[in-house]
């Protein structure tokens, strides 16, 4: 399973759920609403600049702070593909995954690109490429789990289709 | 550091084996487990929608269920008051007997009050501080929406048994040093994701110094190092604390829930495997304060001593209980709050309150200028009822200090405990209680 996309570095660490989606906004689970506002706190321009299969980049601990599931739907419907990090927190990265939204773990994730790069990363494998500087790396493919739920469009999705 | 290699089992281990009806998990392994409890809040409703989307009718067991509004309690907008109306309607079509009504307190307090979790058992929760559980031996974590959805439907939810961190606590804590200087000093210390997918379990003779309201403390913020869940060693004050209180709900003798609570504790054997150990001498805790905005971004009081103040905020699932009241009390009693700053105190809970105002610590508080407000998470995450303007800075006794976390990105949050809180209220500018008390 292939993706490319182009970068958006944050080179920190910690990178919050309330920067990620503020509780403001939270009123709301429609996703074009989220959308205009996600990573607002961060960077006011995101919502401007961020493109349908877009990539984030940041370092540890993505998505830290609150359960809120809106963090994981915020950066969906703005149109983001994944996420690659040094780290996830826990919450993050199950609702991410729970949610069919792609994520990758990657040492020193930010200093392998700058913004605007186009990046090609082969999921299953665990595999990338920065298409820019050529750099390819390696991370641990996502669990098989993990890519049945995102087939199935979600883990409710997966649970119905299990027949629940 | 050092790592301690045996056959035995940690915590996380058993609490998860006994939670998958299992004699033994393996650390890493995925397992279904049933929780004991499940825990929503106001995001009842949008979980609602999605258990419906399930196209399940019935929650699997509506007695596991425990629903507090806490979040936007009393509600601020028409919005919030719709959704509280659609939570009161699920419980009411569902069943759900465990439902606590705007102004009961903050979940996890409600829940503990209400012992509705007991030690042992495995509590999963819509909330990030689920984690809170572990001051009494409980394994508690956070978990996503949809999840909690599929766990009504089901009962049942995949966890991957985590790998775990010791922390020995040796010792007592100065006068005026608290739980919160610990947890704020392990996380600047190791990192706001030292603790990252992994049980953080406590031991030690320092962990039976601490009062229980202490060890909440630290159960609690452990959210904040990134862990999956917390564990504190449960000892005889925890079982009469619990006991008491179920005994007050149920009508049963306190000595027979005693004896249920405690055989139902779960200690880590001996030779259980910690990727790492790390020794706290309490003596040596000094009160420290976590800086914006950041929690790992932590120096001691006397490095911000001096920062202008405008909110002094006391309360939270971290520190708002009796003993913090207390302690904000015996600060401000006989002073003014500063001009120019303003004091907030939201309790945990209603028992909270109900036991500040028979012990005089309210009237301390309002004679001192302090706003009293509604128990609940009150301005923590920025819904209402305090939030911050821009160039703002507010201490508080909370959790979270990220930029916008209170309502406003272009405001500063730091995080210390009640006494540094209320010293800081007074003075108009971060301070000790030693700076504002004469005695």
């Amino acid at each position: 399973m292939k993706v490319t996309g182009r970068v958006h570095v944050y080179a920190r660490d910690h990178i919050n759920t309330d920067e990620i989606i503020p509780a403001r906004y939270l009123t709301s689970d429609d996703p074009a609403y989220l959308a205009q506002h996600v990573m607002e706190d961060l960077d006011p321009d995101f919502p401007k600049k961020v493109r349908p299969g877009d990539i984030v980049v940041a370092g540890k601990n993505f998505g830290t702070g609150s359960s809120r599931e809106h963090a994981v739907w915020a950066l969906k419907a703005a149109g983001v593909e994944m996420v690659i990090a040094e780290s996830f927190a826990n919450i993050f990265y199950r609702n991410a995954i729970n949610n069919g939204f792609l994520i990758v773990e990657l040492p020193n994730a930010p200093a392998h690109f700058e913004t605007g790069d186009q990046v090609e990363v082969d999921l299953t494998g665990g595999t990338l490429r920065n298409l820019r500087t050529g750099q390819a790396l390696t991370f641990q493919p996502l669990p098989e789990f993990a890519i049945k739920v995102r087939e199935a469009g979600g883990y409710l999705e997966y649970l119905k289709a299990k027949g629940t | 550091m050092n790592s301690s290699d045996g056959g035995g089992q940690t915590f996380a281990q058993k609490a998860l084996a006994r939670a998958a009806g299992r004699e033994h998990v393996a650390v890493g392994e995925v397992v279904d487990v049933r929780p004991d409890r499940v825990l929503s809040h106001d995001n009842t409703a949008a979980i609602a929608r999605l258990f419906r989307s399930l196209g399940v009718e019935h929650v699997w067991d509506p007695e596991r269920l425990a629903i507090t509004l806490d979040h936007a309690a009393p509600p601020p907008t028409v919005r919030h008051a719709q959704n509280h109306a659609e939570i009161r309607a699920f419980v009411a079509e569902q069943g759900v007997r465990h439902f606590f009504e705007v102004g009961r307190g903050i979940c996890h307090q409600v829940l503990s009050e209400e012992a509705l979790v007991l030690p042992g058992q495995l509590v999963l929760g819509a909330d990030s501080h689920t984690v809170h559980f572990g001051w009494m031996g409980a394994f508690g974590a956070g978990v996503g929406r949809s999840e909690v959805a599929a766990l009504w439907a089901l009962g049942e939810l995949w966890l991957r048994v985590p790998e775990a961190m010791r922390f020995v606590l040796r010792g007592r804590l100065r006068p005026g040093v608290t739980a919160k200087d610990v947890a704020l000093f392990i996380i600047g210390t190791f990192g706001a994701d030292g603790g990252l997918y992994r049980s953080v379990e406590f031991a030690g003779d320092g962990v039976s110094s601490l009062p229980l309201e202490e060890r909440m403390v630290l159960a609690n913020m452990m959210a904040e190092f990134g862990a999956k869940n917390a564990y504190l060693p449960p000892d005889s004050a925890v079982f009469t604390w619990l006991a008491t209180r179920l005994s007050r709900r149920t009508g049963r003798p306190v000595e027979a829930w005693y004896h249920h609570i405690e055989a139902g504790a779960l200690y880590p054997d001996p030779d259980a495997r910690y990727e790492e150990t790390h020794e706290i001498v309490l003596e040596k805790i000094e009160p420290m304060v976590a800086c914006p905005h950041t929690v790992d971004n932590v120096m001691p009081l006397s490095h911000v001593a001096g920062t202008r103040v405008h909110l002094a905020f006391v309360g939270t699932c971290t520190n708002g209980r009796l003993s913090d009241i207390a302690e904000v009390a015996r600060v401000v009693r006989g002073k003014r709050v500063a001009s120019g700053t303003r004091l907030l105190v939201v309790p945990a809970s209603s028992e909270v309150l109900q036991a500040a105002l028979e012990r005089g610590y309210i009237a301390d508080l309002v004679e001192a200028g302090a706003v009293i407000g509604t128990p609940g998470c009150g301005p923590c995450m920025g819904n209402h009822m305090g939030v911050l303007a821009a160039g703002e800075v507010c201490i508080s006794t909370a959790n979270r200090n990220f930029r916008g976390r209170m309502g406003n990105p272009q405001a500063e949050i730091y995080l210390a405990s009640p006494a540094v809180v209320a010293a800081s209220a007074v003075a108009g500018h971060i301070a000790g209680p030693d700076d504002v008390c004469g005695d």
